[in-house]
C-alpha cells in the first residue's frame, strides 16, 4: 500500500475511536458484572474519570530511566499494534498502515509491550513487582505459543501474511469465516487469548488477592494513567487481529463494535464461571489443550 | 537501629565487595515540597471534580474499624456507585482511612503508608479513637489525636460509625476536595518538622528514614 500524509489524522482517529470504545467497554462489563451481583456498579463514564484524575496528580516520583520507558514502551506496543492491521475492511480511512507482511508485525507488537513492562517493573525494586513480573513472562509466553501456531496455520491455509487479504478470503458469508474453514486454529487462538486479557482463570499475574498487585504495584500518576490507557487499548488491538483473522472482520463501526465486544464477552464469561490457575497449573493447561490444538491445526491445514 | 539498616559492606556472588548503605540507597533524601494548584481555576476546578468523584482508598484497616469498610463492597451500600475503590497499594491511593484506635506500632507504618502516596492526598479518622483516644484514652500505646500526627482531612465520629455514616462522609469530603479545601499533602509539607516531632515523640523505636517517597 502506498503511503499518504493523510493517513496519519486517519490513524489517530482510528486511535480515539478505539480508546473511547475501549473506555466506555471495560466501564460497561463492569457494570454488567455488578448488576449480576446485584449492585448498581460504577458510572459508565468512571474511566474517564479516573484517567483524567491520574493524570491531574500533582507529584510523581522515579525509580529511574527504565521505570519511565515501561509504560511507554506498553503504550507503544498497543498503539502499535492497533496502527499496523486495518481496522474496517474494505475502508481507506480506517485501514490504518496496513501493508503486506502485517501479521509478522502484529505479532512481535502483541509481545513488545509485555517486555518493556517487565523492564520497568522490574527497575521499580518492588518484590511484588519482580514476582508478578516472572509470573506474567512464563503465563503469556506460554500463551502466545498456541496463537503462533494458530497464525502460522492461517497463513499457510490462505496463502499470505497480510490481514487485509485475509478478512478479503473471509467475505462472502458467515460459512466463509476462518472459524468454520479452519476452527481448529481457532479454538487454539481463542485459548491463547484468555492467557492475554488479564481476566480471571489467568489474572495471577495482577489480580488484587494475590500479590498486590503484580507488576505496577509501584506504578502511580501519569504513570498509571499511561498504563491504563493501554489497558483499555491492548485488549482491542488484539481483538482486532481476532476479528480480522478468525471472524470475518468488520466492514462498518457497528460491526466493529459488536464483534470486538462479543470476542471480549468470551473472556469474560469464561472468567466469572472458572476459579483462578496458579502459573504452574496455566502453563500446564496451555501446553496439555492449546498447544495440540495448534499443533494439529498446523499439520491438518 | 535493625541491624540490617545499618551501613555494611556486602560481598556480591561474583567475589566483589560493595558497601552498602539502606537508608540512603533505599530511600528519597529530599524531604516534602508544597505542590500548590499550578493550573488556572477553571482547569484547576476541572481536576478538582475528576479528583473527588475517583476516591481511591489504601486497603490498610489499622483498628477495628476496618470491619466497617468491608460491607461498603457489598450489594448493600455498594460504595463503587460513588467513584470509590479500594487500591491494594499507597502509590495509587488517595484516600488514607485511620479505621478506629491507632497503636503506636502501627502508626510507623502508616507514616511511611502515607508518605509514600501521591500529592493530592487525604485522610480521614474514623471513629472516636481517631479524635480523642475514645475507650482507648488511657492505653499504654495508642496515640489519642491523630492530627498531630497526620493532616486529617475530616472525622468521622461514633464507636463503631455505621458504614452509612462513611458514606456520608465520603459525600463531605467530595465537597471539600471540590472547594479546594483538601490540601493535606501541602500541610504536611509545610509544617513536616512539627509532624516529625510529634511522630518521634511517641515511637521510641525509630529505625527508619525520615523521608519515606
Amino acid at each position: 500500500m502506498q503511503f499518504e500524509w493523510i493517513q496519519i489524522p486517519y490513524a489517530l482517529l482510528t486511535l480515539f475511536i478505539v480508546i473511547n470504545f475501549g473506555l466506555l467497554m471495560n466501564a460497561f462489563v463492569a457494570k454488567i458484572g455488578a448488576r449480576v451481583g446485584r449492585r448498581i456498579g460504577i458510572p459508565i463514564y468512571q474511566n474517564y474519570i479516573d484517567l483524567i484524575k491520574n493524570y491531574a496528580l500533582r507529584s510523581s516520583i522515579t525509580h529511574g530511566v527504565m521505570f519511565y520507558l515501561g509504560p511507554v514502551f506498553r503504550l507503544t506496543g498497543g498503539v502499535g499494534l492497533l496502527m499496523f492491521v486495518p481496522t474496517i475492511y474494505n475502508s481507506v480511512m480506517f485501514s490504518n498502515f496496513s501493508f503486506a507482511g502485517d501479521l509478522i508485525l502484529a505479532l512481535y507488537f502483541i509481545f513488545f509491550g509485555t517486555l518493556g513492562m517487565a523492564l520497568g517493573a522490574g527497575e521499580s525494586g518492588h518484590p511484588h513487582a519482580a514476582i508478578g513480573v516472572s509470573r506474567g513472562l512464563s503465563q503469556v509466553t506460554m500463551a502466545e505459543l498456541p496463537l503462533a501456531l494458530a497464525v502460522f496455520s492461517i497463513a499457510l491455509q490462505y496463502n499470505t501474511l497480510s490481514v487485509t487479504e485475509i478478512v478479503a478470503a473471509q467475505q462472502g458469508g458467515v460459512l466463509n469465516w476462518t472459524l468454520f474453514t479452519n476452527p481448529l486454529a481457532v479454538a487454539a487462538a481463542m485459548l491463547s487469548f484468555l492467557g492475554s486479557v488479564m481476566r480471571p482463570p489467568f489474572d495471577v499475574v495482577l489480580a488484587p488477592q494475590e500479590i498486590p498487585i503484580g507488576p505496577p504495584t509501584e506504578y502511580h500518576s501519569s504513570y498509571l494513567a499511561l498504563m491504563q490507557t493501554n489497558r483499555v487499548l491492548y485488549p482491542i488491538a488484539k481483538m482486532v487481529i481476532f476479528m480480522n483473522l478468525f471472524f470475518g472482520g468488520a466492514d462498518n463501526w457497528p460491526v466493529f463494535f459488536l464483534k470486538i465486544f462479543l470476542i471480549y464477552m468470551f473472556a469474560v464469561f469464561i472468567g466469572v464461571v472458572f476459579p483462578r490457575f496458579r502459573v504452574e497449573q496455566s502453563i500446564r493447561w496451555f501446553l496439555i489443550w492449546a498447544v495440540p490444538i495448534g499443533i494439529l491445526a498446523v499439520v491438518l491445514v | 537501629m535493625k541491624e540490617e539498616l545499618e551501613k555494611r559492606i556486602i560481598k556480591g556472588p561474583d567475589g566483589l565487595e560493595f558497601e552498602v548503605e539502606p537508608l540512603r540507597d533505599y530511600y528519597c533524601e529530599a524531604p516534602p515540597t508544597v505542590m500548590p494548584a499550578a493550573y488556572g481555576k477553571i482547569v484547576e476546578d476541572f481536576f478538582n471534580w475528576a479528583r473527588s468523584e475517583s476516591i481511591w482508598i489504601l486497603g490498610f484497616g489499622t483498628g477495628c474499624g476496618a470491619i466497617e469498610m468491608r460491607p461498603l463492597m457489598t450489594p448493600r451500600f455498594d460504595a463503587y456507585r460513588y467513584g470509590v475503590q479500594w487500591r491494594p497499594t499507597p502509590r495509587q491511593s488517595n484516600l488514607f482511612i485511620i479505621s478506629g484506635y491507632l497503636s503506636v506500632k502501627t502508626l510507623k507504618r502508616v507514616i511511611r503508608s502515607y508518605e509514600q502516596m501521591q500529592n493530592p492526598k487525604y485522610v480521614i479518622g474514623l471513629g472516636s479513637c481517631t479524635i480523642n483516644g475514645g475507650m482507648y484514652w488511657d492505653s499504654y500505646n495508642t496515640i489519642k489525636r491523630l492530627d498531630q500526627y497526620l493532616p486529617v482531612d475530616l472525622y468521622i465520629a461514633g464507636c463503631m460509625p455505621r458504614p452509612e455514616a462513611l458514606l456520608a462522609g465520603f459525600m463531605d469530603l467530595k465537597k471539600l476536595i471540590r472547594a479546594g479545601k483538601a490540601e493535606g499533602a501541602n500541610e504536611y509539607a509545610e509544617k513536616f518538622d512539627w509532624y516529625k516531632t510529634n511522630q518521634k515523640q511517641v515511637i521510641n523505636d525509630w529505625d527508619m528514614p525520615d523521608y519515606n517517597w
